[in-house]
């Protein structure tokens, strides 16, 4: 089992660190946070209980921003009036992942991208899942519609929204 | 020091155990807000760089650097993260501007410590891993056994020490951004339980919230900007060892060495002579004893006599901690040094209010990063 003439020293194997051959330390962090949502995500998230995507405006550059913020990051500015926007939009990006968070290979890859959201100024929007699409028929430009869950389900998060869907014709 | 550099701005939120109404952006938002309008300044175009002070376990996200550029006015525009103390914060800013890249710099320093439910935790995965972490308990025991040490060492006096709590949290009366402004006597401390011996629960500064906002200009663009620029003259930083076996117990190393780098940029001889008041850092009562005795405000086991010979009070030769320091004010963790910066301005600016000291010319703002560090910075401010 060991190689006394390998410079590179010994190798370990799982069972051997399971079994306490070697000498392991091993510490848990405990860090654990409630953080604050503040005023703009609070009622952001309020509203997406209502089923509802809401915005802020900024009276010095016109700018309608989404998610909404208490100040503009471009005039620098506390942001004046809450404004409620579409759940349809257009894809500004997508990327189709074909694995997990641990790197394991998924058989349904998640479609996934950023939504630019109609009433929203330009680059204002979400990012979310994409579903009833295929990888054929996604592209960028695409518009598509949000797919809530039912109201009793909602908690007041972005799952609220389960994924968008594309826009089918004559629908707004 | 060559390259004259200023003061031109200082903002700050007031400091509060729970804000709970604003996320962290908003309440930075607010402190850069108050800065800005303090200077006069549009930091979408008069603000050249900008430095954020903070520590991803404090706030709770990796690469928190990526969340700081919005509310500051730094969309789009140099900016940086520094882990460390406020006043690490405005050293690099100092050096930015010293460079001759910048001219007009924003230094900011928060704490959302609101945020974090497990600080203890927090402060405990800060312990060397092998060694001290699985001893594991409530990690402030580390103060107890230094301001065993120190008191021992030093011949101050627990009472002593009783007594800068009294005074720091009686100055915050008078201080309207200060969370624990309260008459408390000495007795009211040393009769407070007993907490991480010699340490009472009164020797040590709560916590709270609170975004401070310093913004800093090279000496052409600050007489333009600023009627009442105060001077950073000199600054410096220092650690000291991470290993608790091998400190200088009872000796705040870092502050000595930070303060002599700082003296020496300043031309300042004889500091006790020279420094007309200071604002030092006091997370535990011992801490400002010991940190007066390391900056040489004090002589070695002096300190404690001299605060009770009042020579630390608002009306005495060197008054410390006027703004109620971190036991009236709250403890504000990276942004405690920042904020004892904030208050040396505002004397020196006198704009202090109900405790604005008299005829002040030149004061020094002293940090330490808390439980387990020794690690800390100094400045000198200058009318």
């Amino acid at each position: 089992m060991t190689k006394p003439e390998n410079p590179r020293g010994v190798e370990l194997s799982s069972k051997q660190m399971k079994e306490g051959d070697v000498i392991v330390n091993k510490w848990d962090p405990r860090v654990k946070y409630a953080w604050a949502t503040g005023e703009a995500i609070s009622r952001f998230l309020e509203e997406m209980k209502n089923g509802k995507l809401i915005a802020r405006k900024c009276d010095s550059c016109d700018r309608i921003l989404f998610p909404p913020r208490m100040f503009c990051e471009e005039c620098f500015k506390p942001t004046t009036e809450w404004v409620y926007i579409k759940d349809t939009g257009k894809i500004e990006t997508y990327s189709i992942s074909y694995l997990d968070k641990d790197a394991r290979r998924i058989t349904d890859p998640i479609f996934v991208g950023v939504v630019s959201i109609d009433g929203a100024s330009e680059k204002m929007g979400i990012m979310h899942y994409f579903d009833e699409t295929t990888k054929e028929d996604i592209h960028i430009g695409m518009p598509v519609k949000a797919v809530w869950k039912p109201p009793e389900e909602r908690e007041g998060a972005i799952t609220d929204i389960k994924y968008f869907r594309p826009l089918k014709e004559g629908e707004e | 020091m060559e390259e004259k550099i200023a003061v031109v701005g200082a903002g700050s939120t007031k400091f509060r155990p729970d804000t709970s109404e604003q996320n962290w952006k908003e309440l930075m938002f607010e402190g850069a807000s108050k800065a800005y309008t303090d200077a006069g300044l549009n930091p979408r175009k008069d603000i050249d760089s900008f430095v954020t002070c903070a520590e991803d376990y404090w706030e709770g996200f990796s690469i928190y650097d990526e969340f700081v550029p919005d509310q500051l006015g730094a969309a789009m525009r140099p900016t940086c993260t520094v882990c460390g103390d406020g006043l690490h914060g405005l050293a690099i800013a100092c050096m930015q501007i010293m460079s001759g890249m910048v001219d007009v710099v924003a230094v900011e320093a928060h704490s959302k410590i609101s945020d974090l439910n497990t600080y203890n935790d927090v402060v405990l995965f800060a312990f060397d891993p092998i060694y001290n972490r699985p001893l594991a308990g409530h990690p402030y025991y580390v103060a107890g056994m230094e301001m065993n040490a120190f008191l021992n060492g030093s011949g101050n006096t627990e009472e002593q020490c009783a007594g800068v709590v009294s005074k720091n949290m009686t100055n915050a009366l008078k201080n309207p951004l200060a969370a624990y402004g309260k008459r408390v006597g000495v007795g009211d401390v040393m009769g407070s339980e007993p907490m991480f011996s010699p340490a009472k629960k009164l020797d040590i500064a709560e916590l709270v919230d609170g975004s401070v906002v310093l913004v800093l200009a090279r000496a052409e663009k600050a007489k333009d900007i600023a009627d009442n620029p105060i001077w950073i003259t000199g600054f410096g930083w220092n650690s000291g060892t991470p290993w608790l076996e091998g400190r200088t117990w009872g000796r705040a190393s870092y502050a000595e060495e930070a303060a002599k780098m700082a003296y020496k940029m300043a031309g300042i001889a004889e500091p006790r002579s020279e420094i007309g008041f200071a604002e030092v850092d006091d997370k535990f009562s011992y801490k400002e004893l010991m940190h007066l005795e390391a900056v040489g405000l004090a002589g070695r086991g002096q300190a404690g006599n001299d605060l009770e010979n009042g020579r630390f009070h608002a009306d005495g030769d060197l008054p410390i901690n006027a703004s109620g320091g971190s036991l009236g004010c709250g403890n504000l963790i990276e942004a405690s040094g920042l904020h004892r910066a904030l208050e040396v301005v505002l004397q020196l600016r006198g704009q202090a209010e109900g405790r604005q000291l008299n005829d002040v010319e030149r004061g020094l703002a002293q940090s330490w990063r808390g439980v387990p560090t020794a690690s800390g910075a100094a400045a000198i401010f200058e009318r």
